[in-house]
């Protein structure tokens, strides 16, 4: 039985790599989630079989495995179906906290039959402790970070759970639940008091940490989380000498913190800006003053500049999402290019609340994703554009990063709108960015104001199109 | 002998999947971010396996009841991770034909 296992979990370990691998090109990427589905569908049957369960079986577990496994596995299936596009971000940060969560609780287990009878290894029961605090802290800090784009109200207020002395609070959680574990590892009978503390404290660390984060700085956490989780599933599998979870573990380990460094990168603040300041705590003095006026324009008067411009970049960001304004969009790019107008679409890499966020919307809505081109492929053609359409974006495109050192974004790369020889900018009002600030672009001369919500606006701007004829 | 392979294999294995996973990610365009966090994300509920072996070891009502919670988590993490992460990547199209 051991070989069939062990079998198995080689072909899943094989089958996550290759399905990632085939991930990473969008015409491969779909094969790419059923390969690794298979792996895991195989690597769950034959684990009912398992050596280390059938050595002594227990007819009850089996009846409370398949019962977790039907419940646990409605529920998500039911909300992954259900969920609209635009909230993908707050689901990923649930499913894995989950994750997390269960190596929390593999660990809980692991640690509550080792006391007594048989003493297992030091070097095992580090290895155990250290994965339940970090899948515990990503279980707790991902449920606060789905509450936090959930926008649900306890989490509304991100003022409220900030207070002096926050950071030393939180040192002093995770030392106490760091002693609390070695203490658990290193004496080999610790009671089942002392590890329910250790869990308390490591959950209420997790939730801590995440608690006085901005809404638009989660993907970089959920992401953190994310490298987390997998660490803490690589560490459990050490504990239960399980290789398929070793090794698809430290990969998500290993990818999630690239992942976390390079979106981290793209808003030009390190992990550790993000995680331990906030943004009203930035920026080294004044501001400088924005001069001009907001020229405010109709949808139609802008859709007939647009359609007789020779090129449009359009720049999608989060106000495009939260108006679901995505299909309008490319509906009237549609009838532009059918005007042999050259449509392009411009993502900044933290457009949206994710890398990538945009452009799943944008897929969502029928745009072919050789028109839409990364910050890097397309700032230089700005140069060369009649009209830059900027929706429901504001802080990617402030020109303050590149010139202004006492603005909170200098030095953040932007996408160069004001290149463009005409600007239009969908809003929904005239209040400023995230990052509390006014943006120079607004007021230029080039610059038109298309106030409204992106959804209505792309509507008026079809019938101005339609209109011409 | 033996012991120090033992002992040493998992260490083998932690530094070559740990290259693997860094390579993965750092060819992947930006636009496959949010779904390749998905997947990876969907990867990583193995730990459902995991959560079995502890709960087909359970004896008392206690572990049973904390391995029964861990199943139900790693089953969510699994089953919601994929069907979100499929969902999103069967939007990605190329305006020249489709190819799957």
């Amino acid at each position: 039985m051991g070989y069939l296992i062990e079998t198995v979990y080689f072909l899943t370990a094989a089958l996550f790599i290759l399905g990632l691998k085939r991930m990473s090109h969008p015409t491969t990427a779909r094969s790419g989630i059923v390969w690794a589905g298979y792996g895991m569908v195989l690597a769950t049957v034959v684990s009912f079989v398992h050596p280390q369960i059938t050595a002594n079986i227990i007819p009850t577990n089996y009846v409370l495995m398949v019962v977790a496994i039907a419940i646990g596995g409605a529920i998500a299936w039911w909300g992954a179906k259900k969920v609209p596009m635009t909230a993908m971000p707050q689901m990923i940060a649930i499913y894995n906290g989950m994750g997390g969560g269960a190596a929390a609780a593999i660990a809980a287990v692991e640690l509550l039959k080792n006391h007594g009878d048989k003493v297992p290894q030091t070097h095992i029961l580090i290895m155990a402790v250290a994965g339940a605090l970090i899948g515990a802290v990503a279980f707790s800090g991902s449920v606060v970070a789905f509450g936090k784009l959930q926008e649900l109200k306890f989490f509304k207020d991100d003022a409220k759970f900030r207070f002096t002395g926050q950071q030393k609070a939180n040192a002093v959680i995770f030392g106490a639940a760091v002693l609390l574990g070695l203490v658990i590892a290193l004496s080999h009978s610790a009671s089942g008091a002392l590890i329910s503390v250790f869990f308390l404290l490591a959950l209420a660390f997790g939730a801590m940490m995440a608690l006085p984060i901005g809404g638009a700085d989660m993907p970089v956490v959920i992401s953190l989380f994310n490298a987390f989780t997998g660490l803490a599933v690589a560490l459990e599998g050490f504990v239960l000498g399980n290789s398929a979870m070793i090794i698809a573990g430290i990969i998500v380990g290993s990818s999630g913190t690239l992942l976390t460094l390079m979106m981290a990168k793209a808003m030009n603040r390190s992990v550790s800006n993000v995680l331990f300041s906030n943004w009203a705590a930035l920026g080294s003095g004044e501001a400088q003053a924005v001069t001009g006026s907001l020229k405010p324009m109709e949808p139609p008067d802008a859709a007939i500049q647009m359609a007789y411009a020779s090129k449009v970049i359009i720049v999608p960001g989060y106000g495009m999402a939260v108006a679901q304004a995505q299909h309008k969009i490319w509906e009237m790019c549609k009838l532009l290019i059918e005007r042999d107008v050259v449509v392009k679409f411009a993502i900044h890499p933290v457009a949206g609340r994710m890398p990538g966020h945009m452009n799943v919307l944008l897929a969502e809505a029928g745009v072919p994703y050789d028109l839409i081109f990364d910050m890097e492929e397309i700032n230089e053609e700005f140069l060369t554009a009649d009209v830059a359409l900027v929706i429901g974006a504001n802080d990617v495109v402030n020109p303050a990063a590149r010139t202004d050192k006492a603005s909170p974004i200098y030095g953040m790369p932007i996408l160069n709108v004001d290149h463009a020889k005409n600007v239009q900018v969908i809003k929904r009002g005239k209040g400023v960015g995230f990052a509390g600030i006014e943006n120079a672009l607004f007021f230029a001369d080039n610059t038109r104001m298309v106030y409204g919500d992106a959804q209505k606006v792309a509507a008026g701007m079809i019938q101005g199109i339609k209109d011409l004829g | 002998m033996e012991a120090v392979v033992a002992f040493f294999s998992p260490i083998y294995i932690l530094m070559l999947a740990g290259i693997l996973g860094y390579e993965i990610i750092g060819k992947v365009p930006v636009i496959l971010h949010t779904p390749l966090m998905s997947g990876t994300n969907f990867v990583h509920g193995i730990v459902l396996v995991g959560a079995m072996v502890a709960l087909g070891q359970a004896v008392t009502p206690l572990e049973q009841t904390i391995g029964f919670l861990g199943v139900l988590l790693g089953a969510g993490n699994a089953v919601g991770g994929y069907f979100v992460t499929e969902r999103m990547l069967e939007m990605f199209k190329s305006s020249k034909g489709q190819e799957k």
